[in-house]
């Protein structure tokens, strides 16, 4: 258990190392314009990518259908420029819905 | 202190209030399915609470609890829940300058930074509502998401299964949604797209939370896709080395000329 609680904190201390290593860089250097769009764009799709991953995977195998269904019908509407609660409501909707008649 | 507290909520507006609380509801449902897996699996009550303060990233959280449920080493757990969590540094790159100056606000900003507060941030132009929007959405899903870890610890098994309810495909659509209008520029969308597909396609053969990791290798597409597309910038005169001035700019919003994607 202290080996437990050891490594959790550790988890805690790296993470927080990795925000505020990003947020002291940020201050610390004059990016270019150029850089800064980049960084935005590297945030977009690390975001799209996690997105992606945890619509379609679980653990290490595939989530099942009903989760990437609501998860892209959420994805229509937010496109549609639907309110962002009707998007994420709707999703949430789909896939419990979809779980519901059996399909998962 | 407060002068700056009654500010913030007079910035947000209504609708960023309302989407805001939804997504800490959202979280707050699967902060209760978090603790209640982890004293399930045997933990003790108080280790996914302390995991939800110190470490306070419910991907890696989730990660680490079900590495030592499976019987893996806590180093192990450790360095899989530390990849995943190797994303918050171009996060904090990329949204630093919302959490100010000052070594306090510095810490509790930093350890702010997390998927929603980013994507809430990244979504909003003007620097004021990004930082309101970036200081309530982190602090609101500290609370929630830390609450909502104390009851399902305490409550037991009442709501393990929060997938009944759908709230796995709310969670991804929640930050799809906030992207959405960063991908309108069509050199992000096509890079993040390539990104997403690398991410899905070493998701095999990779240990958890190097995958998303890789979908960065598709960031050169970005460059690719703006040399074709040179426009006007007021804040660099060298237009030329902007790839796009309207990376997170709603295009309609704006009135700049049309973009793909948009309907």
């Amino acid at each position: 258990m202290t080996q437990i609680v050891l490594w959790g904190c550790l988890l805690g201390v790296g993470t927080f190392g990795f925000r505020i290593a990003g947020v002291s860089l940020k201050s610390k250097l004059r990016l270019s314009e150029r850089t800064s769009l980049l960084i935005t764009a590297a945030s977009v799709i690390l975001l799209l990518a996690l997105v992606t991953t945890s619509s379609l995977i679980d653990a290490d195998h595939f989530a099942g259908w009903a989760r990437p269904a609501g998860v892209a019908v959420g994805g229509v509407l937010a496109w549609r420029k639907a309110p962002f609660v009707v998007v994420v409501l709707a999703a949430a909707a789909v896939a419990a819905g979809l779980r519901l008649v059996g399909v998962s | 202190m407060r002068m700056w507290r009654s500010r913030l909520v007079n910035r947000l507006g209504r609708d960023l209030t309302r989407d805001i609380a939804l997504v800490c509801l959202a979280d707050g449902i699967v902060g209760v399915s978090f603790g209640a897996i982890s004293v399930a699996v045997g933990l003790p009550l108080w280790l996914p609470m302390l995991l939800s303060v110190v470490v306070f990233a419910g991907a890696s959280q989730f990660l680490f609890v079900a590495i030592i449920a499976a019987g893996g080493s806590p180093v192990a757990a450790f360095a899989a829940g530390f990849l995943v969590n190797a994303r918050h540094l171009p996060f904090g790159l990329a949204i630093g300058e919302v959490v100010g100056s000052g070594w306090f606000r510095r810490i509790i900003g930093s350890q702010l930074i997390i998927d929603e507060s980013t994507a809430f941030a990244l979504a909003e132009r003007e620097p004021a509502r990004r930082r309101a929007a970036f200081w309530s959405c982190g602090i609101a899903l500290f609370f929630c998401w830390n609450i909502g870890v104390v009851a399902g610890a305490f409550g037991g098994t009442v709501i393990t299964d929060t997938d009944a309810f759908g709230m796995d495909a709310a969670f991804p659509a929640v930050l799809l949604a906030l992207v959405m209008p960063s991908l309108n520029d069509r050199a992000t969308r096509f890079a993040a797209i390539v990104g997403a597909v690398i991410a899905v396609a070493v998701t095999p053969v990779l240990p958890a939370g190097l995958p998303v990791l890789m979908s960065i290798i598709a960031l050169p597409l970005v460059l690719i896709g703006s040399t074709k597309r040179r426009r006007g910038h007021p804040a660099t005169p060298d237009s030329a080395t902007t790839y796009d001035a309207s990376l997170r700019v709603d295009s309609t919003e704006t009135g700049e000329p049309g973009q793909a994607g948009t309907p």
